[in-house]
């Protein structure tokens, strides 16, 4: 028997075992070897292609022979800001996102208000289960749906005809901006399909802050003589901000991006997703693409910060 | 508080559980139409054909096809991801954590668009043809926090005294790893995976620039809906769609009952 002498009785430790002994001792390097696969992955390959996507804004096209000529330079960038139409662009997604956001946190707080209230048990793993499904059930489809449903001869015409209610649509479709020849290509209409699609985004967060509101607070608020109105404008409300926030992201950033709605409902005004995707595409003026998409980077990130500061990081 | 909702409560919170299904509804009775030309409603007819006709077709079968196949390796990839960070994350605290956390969510709180053409741009320097490895890459990305969300969570409930005693008694890393903390998280881990492949298995926004001429299911069914030419076939394929990413959410969500809630707020 060959036996090390410091340890008589003991087999020789094998790899995983000393591996262990090393990670225990030296707890950093644990953490190293755990973080580098995903971080290489995440941190090279994807932030990677965010600043190559951001030196591409730098590049511009040359006239001529529509070839990327790779200097840097602000000339693409600039067009953002010179070119009206392209004002215009940013201006109505940017006016879209904020709409849809509202739009989703008033129909959202009182379904999130009920799941955490009242609903207990079953009914509210049941709950759950019915703003889960449609949040995760295909995007597509879910346009689709709109489709059909703001078709000429679709339901939706079907709907107000039956109810002999055609004069309101065309009254609503006859305003200025939000109107249009009919609902399918308004921006009414867009409107619609983006709150539609964007709404169990803002659903689960409200849920999850309402779901933390220690319920002590509200027993405390009403012994000390609030009533029901004040416990929730001054207790309830103000807890629920950051579950609103942290909703906002989703629906904000899903709908400064979006290419696919405004292509298939709505008004033909361009939106910043359908520039970006049509010049990388069609056009195939690439550098105009990753300078447009630096638009919602720019406004997510100072959005981002905005409601890290009403606690959306934590309610995430 | 009262124990019973209002009734402005509980009317405006059905109303908006409506509004969430109603248009799901409407999909699952087009699919059955005979109408094949507009979008007529009420339908004039119902019928089964259009189940068989679609199932004929051989383009839907083969994006199918190459849809399971990107949901499943970009999955794989995501779980062996998404572990290690939530390994590392649930229970450290260290110089750059919060940086960690903002650049696993940057993939899904950027626009899907921007992570598109961002990897668009790499995958043209780096002189790569758009395949069904740029496609994996891409959902990979997007699908490493889901995995994370659901895993760090279930770590964060397992007490460090389990790993302690199993070294105490003898227990080398691997066996730590495999008898001790894979029994632990392994429910939340397939729930992550669930989530995950149901993601890539829908996901068209960053597919549509790093997919080249590959056509997925979603890229067949978004050519469909910028030009309709097959709108029963469409309805029915529709239809299949919710099904497939259904049935992974179900499961999912049996999996994580009892416990923690299922983290798939942040899809």
């Amino acid at each position: 028997m060959n036996q090390s002498t410091s340890q008589p009785n003991l087999p020789r430790p094998n790899f995983w075992r000393r591996a262990s002994s090393l990670l225990y001792e030296k707890p950093w390097l644990g953490l190293v070897l755990l973080l580098a696969p995903p971080l290489l992955w995440l941190g090279v390959f994807y932030l990677g292609s965010l600043l190559n996507l951001l030196f591409y804004s730098f590049y511009s096209i040359d006239d001529f022979s529509g070839q990327i000529k790779y200097d840097l330079g602000f000339s693409t960038l600039a067009q953002l800001f010179t070119s009206s139409s392209n004002v215009d662009i940013v201006t109505r997604t940017l006016s879209m996102s904020i709409a849809v956001t509202i739009a989703c946190a008033v129909i959202a707080f009182p379904i999130g208000y009920f799941m955490a209230f009242y609903a207990k048990g079953r009914t509210k793993a049941i709950w759950y289960l019915l703003v889960l499904l449609p949040l995760w059930s295909s995007y597509l489809v879910r346009v689709y749906a709109w489709r059909l449903i703001l078709a000429r001869e679709g339901v939706a015409s079907w709907f107000f005809d039956t109810l002999g209610l055609r004069p309101v649509l065309d009254g609503i479709l006859s305003l200025p901006v939000i109107g249009g020849p009919s609902l399918s290509s308004s921006y009414l209409g867009m409107f619609l399909v983006f709150t539609y699609v964007w709404l169990p985004y803002m659903i689960l967060p409200i849920q999850a802050a309402l779901e933390r509101v220690p319920k002590n607070l509200i027993q405390a608020s009403s012994d000390l003589g609030a009533r029901p109105a004040q416990t929730f404008w001054r207790i309830i409300l103000p807890l629920a901000v950051p579950g609103v926030a942290a909703g906002s992201i989703f629906t904000f950033s899903l709908t400064l991006g979006d290419y696919i709605i405004p292509g298939v409902v709505g008004a033909p005004g361009f939106f910043i997703g359908q520039v970006v995707y049509t010049q990388q595409g069609a056009v195939g003026n690439l550098p105009l693409a990753a300078a447009f998409s630096v638009v919602p980077i720019v406004i997510i990130t100072g959005y981002l910060m905005f409601v890290k500061r009403l606690g959306a990081f934590n309610a995430l | 508080m009262t124990a019973r909702a209002s009734l402005g409560l509980r009317l405006a919170s059905s109303a908006g559980l409506v509004f969430l299904h109603f248009p799901l509804f409407i999909i699952f009775l087009y699919a059955f139409t005979t109408e094949d030309r507009t979008y007529q409603f009420p339908p004039p007819g119902l019928t089964l054909k259009w189940f068989g006709i679609a199932a004929a077709r051989a383009d839907i079968w083969s994006a199918l096809f190459l849809s399971v196949q990107v949901a499943l390796a970009a999955t794989a990839i995501a779980m062996l991801l998404g572990v290690l960070v939530a390994a590392a994350m649930y229970r450290a605290k260290f110089w750059g954590r919060d940086a960690v956390t903002l650049v696993l969510i940057l993939p899904i709180a950027l626009p899907g668009i921007v992570t598109g053409i961002a990897l668009l741009t790499t995958i043209k320097r780096a002189g790569l043809e758009p395949s069904l490895l740029t496609i994996v890459l891409g959902h990979a990305t997007f699908c490493i926090v889901t995995v994370y969300n659901n895993v760090v969570a279930r770590f964060r409930r397992m007490s460090a005294s389990q790993l302690e005693a199993s070294a105490d008694l003898g227990a080398d890393g691997w066996q730590t790893f495999r008898f001790v903390v894979l029994p632990n998280i392994a429910t939340a881990l397939l729930a992550g995976a669930m989530l995950s492949f149901a993601l890539s298995f829908d996901e068209v926004i960053v597919t549509t620039f790093t997919a080249g001429k590959e056509q997925t299911l979603p890229i067949w069914f978004l050519s469909e809906l910028f030009r309709p030419r097959d709108r029963p076939i469409t309805n029915v394929v529709a239809i299949f769609v919710i099904a497939v990413t259904t049935i992974p959410i179900l499961l999912a969500q049996r999996l994580t009952a009892g416990g923690d809630d299922l983290h798939g707020g942040g899809k």
